[in-house]
């Protein structure tokens, strides 16, 4: 990955998309401070984030990597604990603003009648709003996200996208996360980012990225979009590979029977 | 499910927020798990009457009150000799070593993810155990023992430091070259042991084994200071330990430098096993199974926790060692024969109860 040059918006939900492998990941990992550029720097309110203490930087800026791992038996309500981690110092005893942080993280999340479960019992939904609450605790004005909906079935899917697009809402946020699914992204991004082969194709609001050339030259399909019936905004129907025709969809059996196929099979009209 | 499930669940007891006013305007409060307070409280006791059932056995009976008294410093005298040169050291070694043992291998097994971890798996111990095989057998020289092996031991750690760097020390790795470390540490005691005349051999072996006898005060000394130096720093560097258990990303993304607190965790939990290991040899099964154990009884790691930990260890050596010196008398049997055979079955037992309900 080298030139790349990108401004996160305050405030905003900013999704980063691209094909396996462009460097979506790498690039969330190098503004978590996790990766340090071999040139270049990344900049945190005009501070380069490399030259500030851990402990600060994880102050401003929270992460939820990809798999996050919990130890057998951890409780949900220690684990959000953990999140308070920079704020406490080394003789710092635990705090009254500590547990008010970890409540209020349980509840907008919530898992607050989850807390005393072991993280390892719970549902792939749950497990992922407690990783949320987490970072919550955290308490920073950033939040990075590293593809949080991969692995969980449609409805918490939509379960953790609304509670982020929530947490922007009403406390003002800066959300920063990968997505798989542009029609995800499209939906809760307020501004996208296109990359392709380390570098970035496209960026902007999603009707100015979710276009039919963006998505050819991002993953060589080609693609339809429509008008989102629900929010109004780009929705993508992949058509084929580019330069392929499609296949026919996989409609009843009998061809007599007129059911308007391509409608009943829309992923996105199904989902609400 | 649920119904199958509910006798298998150990159920990890809520955190409480314990508010204590003081004085003034300074208030402290913690988080605590009653029953990591209980079974703390409990496992001290146990620990005190270990230590006062030893002290009164032997060639020479004492009463438990003369016992109490002495070793506290205000009895009669009469029994000032047996008690306090003879038997009080040795008891305060046997809890030392299970201490240092113990809270070793719940930093290395929760540092590494892997609860078949201990610092006498990966290399650390027998480190310490060729250090002093060659000190007694090939020079002689069975009094720099103990600093031989805690030298040993860190030695040991160092080269699988070393071995294991790749830009960074990854918890799998870590495992595999310990085990190849130790195959080899042992390959060439095994050699040395082999080369030498059985009758310098066998005080070597008796050493390999792990036991508590003639301690002298000077080891309880220098055992007591390293306690008093390591136990505070591994409860400085336990949070950082806690965020190491969530992932090397997680750990980094909340603040923690995450190498430097690796290193600076394996180093402590290092010198915690070569301190009880100066002090009484490779005294096997403690720190593999005790931090297991107390897992299973409190849940994962915390500051808590890992007190209780030192606390089970010591009750651990301190029974092993009241059966060895005392239960095949007029034998008396080094305290790593019986560590393990106090251990296993406990051990087992644990895990038999946290099994039972799944069929």
């Amino acid at each position: 990955m080298d030139e790349l040059s990108l401004g996160v918006p305050d405030g905003r939900i900013t999704c980063i998309i691209g094909p396996n492998g462009c460097g979506k990941s790498t690039l969330l990992r190098a503004l978590a401070r996790l990766l340090r550029p071999t040139a270049g720097a990344v900049l945190l309110d005009g501070r380069a984030i490399h030259r500030l203490p851990t402990k600060e930087v994880a102050r401003h800026v929270g992460l939820l990597p990809q798999a996050p791992v919990a130890p057998q038996g951890l409780t949900v309500a220690d684990l959000v604990a953990r999140g308070r981690f920079p704020h406490r110092h080394l003789f710092d005893s635990w705090s009254c603003e500590d547990e008010a942080a970890v409540e209020q993280a349980l509840t907008v999340t919530h898992t607050a009648e989850l807390r005393d479960q072991q993280v390892d019992e719970l549902s792939g939904g749950q497990r992922q709003r407690v990783w949320i609450a987490m970072a919550l605790a955290q308490r920073t004005p950033v939040l990075l996200l590293d593809e949080p909906t991969t692995h969980l079935d449609i409805a918490h899917q939509l379960e953790v996208l609304e509670l982020l697009a929530e947490l922007n809402r009403s406390q003002q946020r800066t959300v920063v996360m990968v997505l798989h699914d542009l029609n995800e992204a499209a939906r809760y991004g307020h501004h996208l980012v296109a990359m392709r082969a380390g570098r970035i194709v496209a960026e902007g609001p999603p009707g100015a990225v979710v276009t039919a050339e963006t998505v050819r030259a991002l993953f060589g399909i080609d693609s339809r979009i429509l008008t989102d019936p629900v929010t109004g905004g780009p929705l993508l129907v992949p058509v084929a590979r580019a330069g392929s025709s499609p296949v026919p969809a996989a409609g009843p059996p009998s061809p007599r029977e007129s059911r308007p196929v391509a409608d009943r099979q829309n992923p996105i009209t199904g989902r609400g | 499910m649920t119904a199958l499930r509910a006798g298998a669940r150990r159920r990890t007891e809520p955190a409480r927020l314990r508010t204590v006013r003081r004085a003034g305007p300074v208030r402290i409060s913690f988080r605590y798990r009653p029953r990591v307070l209980v079974t703390g409280a409990f496992l001290t006791l146990v620990a005190a009457g270990l230590m006062a059932w030893t002290m009164s056995l032997g060639e020479i009976r004492i009463p438990l009150a003369d016992v109490l008294t002495t070793s506290l410093g205000f009895g009669s005298g009469e029994h000032d000799f047996v008690v306090r040169t003879l038997r009080l050291p040795r008891t305060l070694a046997a809890f030392g070593v299970g201490v240092a043992l113990a809270t070793s291998g719940a930093i290395f097994q929760s540092l590494v993810g892997n609860p078949l971890v201990a610092p006498d798996i990966i290399g650390v111990t027998s480190g310490a155990g060729l250090v002093a095989v060659v000190l007694i057998v090939v020079f002689g020289t069975p009094a720099v023992v103990p600093v031989g092996a805690f030298l040993g031991a860190l030695g040991a750690t160092a080269l699988l430091y070393l071995l294991t760097w790749r830009g960074g020390i990854a918890g799998y790795r870590l495992v595999l070259v310990g085990i190849a470390v130790h195959a080899l540490l042992t390959a060439l005691t095994t050699l040395v042991l082999v080369r030498f005349p059985i009758d310098l051999v066998s005080s070597a072996v008796l050493w390999l084994t792990g036991t508590l006898y003639a301690t002298t005060w000077e080891q309880v000394g220098w055992l007591a200071i390293g306690l008093l130096a390591l136990v505070p720093a591994a409860l400085v560097l336990l949070p950082r330990l806690q965020l190491l258990e969530l992932g090397n990303d997680t750990a980094a993304a909340l603040g923690t430098r995450t190498q430097t607190a690796r290193a600076g965790l394996l180093l402590v939990a290092a010198s915690l096993a070569a301190v009880g290991v100066a002090a009484a040899g490779p005294v096997g099964f403690v720190a593999l199974v005790v931090p297991h154990a107390a897992r299973m009884l409190m849940g994962p790691l915390t500051s808590g926790v890992f007190v209780v930990t030192g606390l089970l260890g010591a009750v651990l050596v301190l029974g092993s060692d009241l059966i060895a010196q005392h239960a095949f008398s007029p034998v008396s049997l080094p305290v790593g024969v019986v560590t393990a055979a106090v251990g296993a079955p406990y051990f087992l037992f644990l895990l038999w109860r946290t099994n039972r309900g799944v069929s």
